[in-house]
């Protein structure tokens, strides 16, 4: 069971340049796989298009076997969820419930299914203090949990993340790991794009490095941070204690500060 | 040098709420000055934001309490367009700032200054110089609805420098940016400070404002609950005590202070961190 991407390239309609250029990867179930890179690498575009909210110029993606060619958003929508990089551009309804019901309901789902998984999704993401608030003013960062929710709702097998750092504190960090651990525990694949590398180094195995449209490196997350000439070309800095200990000549791979501490003492 | 914003007692509620987003804030912020907001979400870093620049409570109405005072002038008797120049506001949802109504960026760039009535040509150089700045120089002809997160944050920013505003509040400037980005935005705030201009922002990325910010001033549950240098204010166990980051360099000076090899000083960037290890390392 993966989502197996095969050579895809893509271009934004009426745009002259390609968006992702021949890119290839495979996310299998139960993993969890950071994507990192720069503005621009083609991060966001390679995953709209796993999604199926793009279909591929040329290429292939299949979903467990399933071509999406032929299939529509909503079609793969049940089996690949995509939360957006910014809240805004995925609430439509005026009421917290009603987001979070909405496909439920249109998949007609019984009243009490659909509030179990209600219940659920509001607990994991830690919403619920905001169930009362119109969705958008409940602050930008707590916005974002809402739309998560709306994932952990539709429990799709493959939760693909842009961005989900981005303006959180520590209470939103928090929860976003109670929210990985909570997929991770129900099967579920977690693809993250992120610029965070802390994050990133202490929530996945493995690592997808994009640049200038392509991918550029693929492996295992503490291989991937030492390895100075691609980090350096995809334009990502290491995690601060990796850059420390570099600097201070220790020759183990620390990852955070309690490496480095132990590193150093 | 002189207090440019002053805030005595200030409480402040949204219209329908029960519960303040802000309660009795005192300080005064210096003309020339950087100051880095932190603390949780809301905590009220936003608020405090909105205060200064008056969209609270001119745009969102709510109760205000004791006295906003900017250059001198309570809050509530500047004229808008005047405190508009005055104060340069760069939103936190870069996409609820731009206009909608300009089809390229450098319109949307331009439309500050050309509702002040700024001279055609002083514009268009101003615009070219700014978009270089900004690194937007090459979206100038595209429509800004059109451009993606990272992208949009910039000419948010442009357009707000555009109006070379003596006080400039950027509610999180780097959150949907790359970390090269963000430097670039950071360096940009130097450029503002060496110019003279006082500079507030809001951020979470804690690290950067330790390097390049005179003054941190942390909010918690709508209270200030710290505000000095960036050594005396994230060393402040009030902090972690209210849930508020701070720089991993302090979190990594407080874990060396539990295993028995404390620094000799808080260090707060990186650069120095390093050199105190490797001094460290010397002197064994």
């Amino acid at each position: 069971m993966a989502i197996e991407v095969k050579n895809i390239t893509f271009s934004y309609p009426n745009s002259q340049v390609t968006a992702v250029e021949n890119v290839s990867m495979t996310i299998e179930k139960g993993e969890r796989v950071a994507i990192i890179g720069q503005n621009g690498a083609g991060k966001s575009t390679t995953v709209k298009i796993m999604n199926n909210i793009y279909k591929p110029t040329k290429g292939t993606v299949t979903v467990d076997g399933i071509n999406t060619k032929n299939k529509t958003t909503a079609q793969i929508a049940p089996h690949v969820g995509y939360v957006f990089q910014n809240p805004n551009d995925q609430i439509f309804n005026d009421d917290v419930t009603k987001e979070i019901d909405y496909v439920l309901r249109y998949w007609k789902l019984s009243e009490e299914e659909i509030k179990r998984r209600r219940e659920e999704a509001i607990d994991v993401t830690g919403i619920r203090p905001y169930l009362e608030m119109h969705p958008f003013d409940i602050p930008l960062p707590i916005r974002k949990f809402l739309t998560i929710a709306v994932v952990v709702a539709v429990s799709p097998d493959y939760v693909i993340l842009d961005e989900p750092t981005a303006g959180q504190d520590l209470w939103g960090c928090a929860q976003l790991r109670t929210v990985m651990d909570y997929l991770q525990s129900k099967g579920k694949a977690v693809l993250t794009i992120s610029h965070d590398m802390e994050y990133v180094a202490e929530n996945f195995d493995r690592i997808i490095v994009m640049a200038h449209k392509n991918i550029i490196a693929d492996g295992k997350t503490k291989e991937i941070l030492y390895r100075p000439d691609i980090l350096k070309e995809a334009h990502v800095k290491p995690p601060l204690s990796a850059q420390i200990a570099q600097a201070i000549g220790i020759r183990t791979k620390v990852l955070n500060l309690k490496e480095l501490t132990a590193a150093i003492s | 040098m002189g207090v440019c914003i002053e805030f005595q007692d200030v409480s402040y509620a949204y219209p329908l709420t029960r519960k303040a987003a802000v309660r009795h804030l005192n300080c005064q912020l210096e003309t020339g000055k950087c100051y880095g907001v932190i603390g949780p979400n809301a905590g009220g870093k936003t608020t405090f934001c909105n205060l200064m620049r008056g969209l609270c409570p001119n745009f969102y109405g709510g109760i205000l309490k004791g006295n906003v005072l900017v250059n001198g002038k309570n809050l509530l008797e500047w004229e808008e367009e005047e405190l508009s120049v005055q104060i340069g506001y760069v939103f936190q949802d870069p996409f609820a700032q731009v206009s909608g109504i300009k089809e390229t960026v450098f319109e949307e760039i331009g439309m500050g200054m050309e509702n002040l009535g700024v001279e055609a040509e002083e514009m268009i150089k101003r615009i070219v110089e700014i978009a270089k700045m900004v690194h937007v120089d090459t979206l100038l002809q595209k429509n800004p609805l059109a451009l993606s997160g990272g992208q949009c944050q910039r000419v948010a920013f442009a357009s707000i420098l555009a109006l070379n505003s003596d006080i400039i509040v950027i509610d999180e400037p780097t959150s949907q940016l790359d970390p090269e980005a963000s430097n670039d935005v950071f360096e940009i705030i130097d450029l503002l400070k060496k110019q003279g201009k006082t500079v507030i922002i809001a951020e979470h990325k804690v690290d950067l404002l330790a390097e390049y910010c005179d003054e941190i001033i942390a909010i918690a549950d709508g209270s200030i609950i710290a505000q000095g240098s960036a050594r005396e204010v994230f060393a402040d166990p009030v902090l972690r005590e209210k849930g508020v980051r701070i720089p991993q360099v302090v979190s990594l000076a407080l874990e060396m202070e539990e295993a028995g090899t404390p620094f000799c000083r808080m260090p707060i960037t990186m650069e120095e961190t390093i050199r105190m290890l490797k001094e460290k390392k010397e002197g064994k």
